[in-house]
């Protein structure tokens, strides 16, 4: 009687232990929130992003964390739907009680995630590139890839460079294709650059040959530039070789990966795309600021993963960085002083630029952040 | 001006001979048990899938592709032995229900085995396009045509010559007195299911090199494949196959003269036309039946 008493008694003690333990264990970690696109259209964006933070914050937590606690990652994959993200920053917020979201493959997603994190005041670092994020500028949310207007800018800086003004362009219909076409207008006329022909294609379409058929039958096109990510620019590269058109084209930096040239083939030859150095890093000169972040990174992350690195991870190791640097700064995980601290990151020289933020500009990138590559023979070639 | 059609026409017939094997698979199911298969697209994908990491992993390309198409064929039996079988004398409805929950089984296994990313195959016989009165048109997209040729006539040959197809028209035609002459109507579903996972793999093989595939390629090509086999008249051979051909070719000249923008409403428009006027297809059987 009195030994089953003394049995249950230490069982009940034992699981009281157990049930306290998380409790404890929670108040020491940071918890980053994450929400990518791993499956779907965007998966070779989300894919490198989460290895990358995944493999940073083990390497972080190796060498002590941050502000003496270390870091914990929460993610969810929302498969480039709007809707799954928005479900998944609401888990994040509301029941992982996360204290910054570094997240948000696609301007789609991040857009359905930015009226949460206003109202929840919780620090966003997106990694998606379209310009309407961080313009008109929000409190909470901060983003690490170029914008698509400047992609547009270089990209049309180099066509008048080389004499081409009369342009066709191609682009697809999700978030970052249709931001990116509509900034492309908008700076067109600025530029000096006319658009003569505008068409668009869905982001699961197979054939573009219609749309290009069209271009190539409109009078005095000098160039094409295609403004998309994923499987798109990837398709619209192969029909323009297939229908034999040899004007000079031009990708955003939605198409700044190996896996553009592995789908697109042969056809990939020749083209110009504005992109971050990252791709480039080894032949860069060694008084470029950005040479050691860039080596560092594609270094680790090749050792580490085996396949090559690409411009997405590298927004998302920016992302990481600038938010433990601000947490570092502002010497708490506390919400509205992180995001004060990420306010005034200043001088921060990250893979995909360097990084000079203010309460105007939450995405702190300048037009050197962006370069003009060449494909030549299946690799990356700097044209400037 | 004529160039330009003529563009539309190709790209157009290159897709459409996709749907139009899909909408074959669909044909041949339904024929055998009236039931429609959702998880067809999903051959395609395994096939296309297949035939990529097997070569990757250093098999020979034309071993690659026979190892891809017989593991689909494996894939459509099991199919029917795990999923369609047990439901036994269940309602029509029960069995497609079974199958898109089998498709989205299989889509999942797809991301979990191989991957989630796009990937292509190399081109049959190269990639430098022929020039036609104007328009292009790969080498890819003749072996798309050829092969689909082949197969119709092949199919032809299959029903109307040979035992076993004659002993699937007549299960289609009435199952009843097909079993009452002594044609064993389970093993013809089997043989259905086999056959429509093989048309669904080739589709997918000969069509990667120029669309690119990925797991969920299913998806969109099972819809359109399904629209191409309705339009035909469902259950009709022909029919899906002059179903498919005319939807690409819509859907190219929609991308062509209106807006790149409603490409893929034309095939849901199309059904719904179908439907609102003319239900049985436009090869289908007429009429209606007398209960």
């Amino acid at each position: 009687m009195f030994k089953t008493l003394v049995r249950k008694g230490a069982v009940i003690a034992a699981f009281a232990l157990i049930g306290y333990g998380p409790v404890f264990a929670a108040d020491d970690t940071i918890k980053i929130g994450s929400f990518l696109s791993i499956t779907g259209p965007a998966s070779f964006l989300g894919d490198p992003e989460l290895k990358t933070l995944q493999l940073y914050i083990e390497k972080i937590n190796a060498q002590g964390g941050v502000a003496g606690k270390k870091l914990e990652l929460v993610h969810y994959d929302d498969g480039g739907d709007a809707n799954k993200a928005r479900t998944f920053v609401k888990r994040l917020i509301e029941d992982d009680k996360v204290d910054i979201i570094v997240g948000g493959t696609t301007t789609g997603t991040t857009m359905a995630a930015i009226p949460l994190v206003e109202q929840a005041q919780i620090p966003l670092i997106s990694l998606a590139g379209g310009i309407e994020i961080t313009e008109p500028v929000k409190k909470w949310v901060f983003k690490t890839p170029q914008s698509d207007r400047m992609a547009a800018i270089k990209v049309l800086n180099d066509m008048k460079k080389r004499g081409l003004t009369k342009v066709a362009l191609i682009s697809g219909t999700g978030g970052f294709g249709a931001s990116g076409r509509k900034q492309t207008l908008d700076v067109a006329a600025k530029e000096g650059i006319e658009i003569l022909a505008d068409e668009t294609y869905g982001p699961k379409d197979t054939d573009m040959t219609a749309q290009l058929t069209k271009i190539k039958n409109t009078p005095g096109v000098q160039a094409i530039f295609n403004f998309d990510f994923g499987q798109g620019p990837a398709i619209v590269t192969k029909n323009y070789a297939q229908l034999g058109i040899k004007l000079p084209f031009y990708e955003s930096h939605g198409a700044a990966s190996n896996s553009y040239i592995e789908l697109a083939g042969a056809a990939a030859e020749g083209v110009r795309i504005s992109a971050s150095a990252l791709l480039i890093a080894d032949s860069l000169p060694a008084n470029d600021v950005q040479k050691k972040v860039l080596v560092d990174y594609k270094k680790t992350y090749e050792d580490a993963f085996k396949s090559p690195v690409s411009t997405f991870g590298a927004y998302a190791y920016d992302g990481l960085m600038i938010a433990t640097d601000a947490i570092k700064r502002a010497g708490s995980a506390d919400k509205a002083k992180v995001r004060d601290a990420i306010e005034k990151t200043k001088n921060y020289v990250g893979a995909t630029g360097v990084v000079n933020m203010s309460p105007e500009d939450h995405m702190g990138l300048d037009l050197s952040a962006f370069r003009i590559l060449e494909i030549k023979n299946g690799g990356w070639k700097l044209v400037e | 001006m004529f160039a330009e059609f003529l563009q539309y026409v190709f790209s157009g017939v290159t897709i459409g001979s996709t749907y139009a094997l899909v909408g074959l698979g669909f044909a041949i199911i339904y024929n055998a048990s009236h039931v429609i298969n959702f998880a067809q697209g999903e051959f395609v994908m395994i096939g296309s899938m297949a035939a990529v990491f097997l070569s990757a992993a250093g098999i020979p390309m034309p071993l690659a592709i026979l190892c891809a198409v017989a593991l689909t064929i494996l894939v459509g039996l099991a199919l029917e032995k795990f999923a369609v079988e047990p439901a036994k004398n269940a309602e029509v409805v029960t069995i497609i229900i079974i199958t898109i929950g089998a498709s989205i089984f299989l889509r999942g296994l797809a991301q979990v085995i191989w991957d989630k990313e796009f990937h292509a195959l190399p081109p049959f016989s190269g990639e430098a396009p022929f020039i036609i009165a104007g328009a292009t048109i790969l080498p890819q997209s003749l072996w798309v045509l050829g092969v689909t040729l082949v197969i119709v006539v092949a199919l032809g040959w299959f029903f109307n010559r040979t035992l076993m197809g004659k002993a699937i028209l007549a299960t289609a035609c009435n199952a009843d007195a097909a079993r009452m002459m002594g044609i064993n109507t389970r093993f013809i579903l089997l043989i259905a299911f086999g056959l429509s996972a093989m048309l669904g793999a080739i589709a997918g093989i000969i069509i990667a090199p120029i669309t690119t595939t990925s797991y969920d390629v299913g998806v969109m090509l099972g819809l359109k494949g399904f629209v191409a086999a309705v339009l035909g008249g469902l259950g009709s051979a022909v029919g899906a196959i002059v179903g498919g051909l005319i939807l690409g070719i819509a859907e190219a000249m929609a991308a062509g003269y209106i807006s790149s923008n409603y490409k893929d409403a034309v095939p849901f428009v199309i059904i719904l036309l179908i439907l609102f006027f003319l239900p049985s297809g436009l090869f289908g059987a007429r009429g209606t039946e007398r209960v």
